[in-house]
């Protein structure tokens, strides 16, 4: 649309065409600089990783010489544990993104397809759950779940804390919210005609909703849903409050244990850090339009 | 057409009627099974919401005015504004994590977020390889917090990082301590935190642009406004709805601000910040939960001003 207009009006206005130009070689100028800038901290630690400690010790972090190997990540994948972190993370992940999912998605059925009371109560208070810093209902919650007494086969804490449990409910109810609204908002551009004809049909308030509205709402389950792994991934809180034993700990949580582990060796760090960035590199790179489209679905509406 | 409240009921009851009054329709569209099914769609995920989000949010500000240590019920003690007073006045990180807190805002809402909205801008022109461009300030935003502060101890390290082998002073007495100087760490990682946030901004500019009415931009350049104003006056006032998102993602992220600092010292030696000092008061060894809730207090109410700023905003119009 733009190359278009300035086309257009080049004939006319040399003069703003040359300026324009010039314009253009300074915005590459400054967006190359700020790209590579940009870079640098995730190439300098890929770099890093490929590189034997031995030979940084040698010749120095900031060389070229000596080998390249993945080496680094093979032993940062053994002696950090990452088998069992990466386990821990999809127990905690799947089971919170299709709970948060499902429960938003019926949720936001009801307050957009039918309308009484509290709708906008009920949808204010969803929406300003999500936007609450965690830090504030972390001590409420470390006590409810320290405090809910459970049989010791079923928790070897007694309670719900050290759970995996404790951290997909605390996941689910704070990103619940967000979901509610991105997906009413969704739903409320759907032909209020539709649920009205399979109404007219017999078809009960389930079916409406399981039938009727969510094969509609596939785009936006779809977009959110990529958000929600992402953002449960990537969360590092709830499993820091909640989860004692190291090896229950989700990859994002676990990595801060791995300075410990790694003390001064760099290379494994390094490796260690790629290491958990692979799945959300292939997230990126498979659904990146989903995860962008999730962001702004959020967004789009003020 | 005059229809008796007997015969609405039954045709409520039997989930079909043949000619209803408006006013009644509502009633009539359930049956009692619906009826059943719809409470239980709303009232899951609303107890989730009041047991896990609302209720403990209200249990904070009641334990901010006990003396607890977090054991044992009978344990707790009535502080009235003990401890509010004991961190106005005698909990030395206190200050400095509120100013912290407000640099931290300051940096993001001057440099992070006009930085995103720069990038957006030039991005949204066709240039080549805009879709690259857009893709590298984009990829920060797909990484945890605790990540990336790892990936920026690694650049900032004295001896072994990269920032101090460019300026050459790697290895010499005069190399910086990015991370572990007090007064000089905030800004180092207030600066990883930009890396994040400018791509973020970025990617919701780039959607907040594209949802401008072309017209509007065309009208302004045939009125002979320069690129500068044309933005300034026109595209950038259109843009309201993605404006007060920002401003409300911008004050919220600086308030959660925990996983950096987190990750490169627990938050102490010139990192305080104040969602960093309730978690050091509420695991750790002497677990001070009155404190800890006193001081979670305060960022609740910071919190509130931008949410229900936020709220009235989105909302006003659906309640009118």
């Amino acid at each position: 649309m733009t190359t278009a207009t300035s086309v257009r009006v080049a004939p006319h206005q040399p003069a703003a065409a040359r300026r324009h130009k010039k314009k253009h070689w300074a915005t590459y100028l400054f967006i190359t600089v700020m790209a590579i800038m940009w870079l640098l901290p995730l190439v300098w630690t890929l770099y890093t990783s490929l590189r034997p400690k031995a030979d940084t010790d040698k010749y120095g972090y900031f060389s070229i010489a000596g080998h390249y190997s993945f080496q680094n990540f093979i032993d940062a994948w053994t002696q950090g544990g990452f088998p069992t972190y990466f386990g821990n993370s999809v127990i905690i992940t799947v089971p919170a993104v299709l709970l948060t999912l499902f429960f938003a998605s019926m949720m936001a059925f009801a307050v957009s397809r039918y309308s009484w009371k509290f709708n906008v109560t009920l949808l204010i208070m969803f929406t300003a759950g999500n936007l609450l810093p965690p830090q504030v209902l972390a001590a409420p919650l470390f006590e409810l779940f320290k405090h809910t007494t459970l049989p010791y086969w079923m928790s070897d804490s007694g309670s719900l804390l050290n759970t995996y449990v404790s951290v997909i409910a605390a996941n689910t109810a704070f990103q619940i919210g967000f979901c509610t609204f991105v997906l009413s908002n969704f739903m409320k551009a759907i032909p209020a005609e539709l649920t009205e004809a399979a109404r007219v049909d017999g078809a009960s308030v389930w079916r409406q909703y399981w039938n009727v509205i969510l094969p509609l709402t596939r785009p936006a389950l779809a977009a959110l849903g990529t958000l929600e792994v992402i953002f449960i991934y990537n969360d590092y809180f709830w499993p820091l409050v909640f989860i004692q034993s190291g090896n229950r700990l989700p990859v994002t949580t676990a990595i801060n244990n791995l300075q410990g582990q790694f003390l001064s060796n760099y290379n494994l760090l390094a490796a260690g850090a790629m290491i958990t960035v692979i799945p959300t590199l292939i997230i990126y790179l498979v659904l990146q339009r989903q995860f962008v489209a999730g962001l702004t679905l959020g967004a789009s509406k003020g | 057409m005059a229809v008796t409240s007997a015969d609405t009921q039954k045709a409520a009851a039997s989930g079909r009627g043949s000619n209803p009054a408006r006013k009644r329709r509502r009633l009539r569209q359930f049956t009692r099974r619906d009826v059943v099914v719809l409470s239980i769609m709303v009232g899951i995920p609303t107890l989730i919401q009041l047991v896990l989000v609302w209720l403990p949010t209200l249990f904070s500000i009641g334990l901010s005015f006990v003396q607890w240590n977090g054991l044992d019920f009978t344990d707790m003690k009535w502080a009235g504004l003990g401890n509010y007073q004991y961190i106005f006045q005698n909990y030395t990180p206190f200050w400095p994590a509120v100013l912290h807190n407000i640099v931290w805002l300051l940096f993001l809402g001057i440099i992070g977020t006009p930085l995103g909205l720069l990038f957006a801008v030039l991005l949204d022109q066709a240039l080549k390889g805009t879709r690259i461009y857009q893709s590298i300030f984009f990829a920060p935003v797909m990484l945890s917090l605790a990540l990336i502060g790892i990936i920026w101890q690694l650049f900032y390290s004295q001896d072994n990082g990269l920032l101090n082998f460019l300026l050459g002073t790697a290895g010499k007495p005069n190399a910086v301590d990015w991370l572990g100087t007090p007064g000089v760490n905030l800004w180092a990682a207030m600066i990883a935190a930009t890396w994040r946030h400018a791509g973020y901004v970025m990617i919701l500019y780039l959607a907040g642009l594209k949802s401008v009415d072309p017209s509007l931009r065309e009208a302004a350049s045939l009125d002979g406004a320069g690129a500068w104003k044309s933005f300034f006056q026109v595209v950038f006032p259109a843009m309201k709805p993605t404006n007060i998102i920002i401003v409300v993602i911008t004050i919220i992220e600086s308030l959660r601000a925990f996983d950096i600092v987190y990750v490169i010292n627990r938050g102490t030696n010139g990192l305080e910040l104040l969602s960093v000092l309730v978690i050091q008061n509420l695991i750790g060894e002497g677990q001070v939960i009155g404190v800890g809730s006193a001081l979670a207090v305060v960022l609740l109410v910071i919190s509130l001003v931008p949410i229900v700023f936020y709220l009235s905003r989105t909302f006003r119009k659906e309640k009118a």
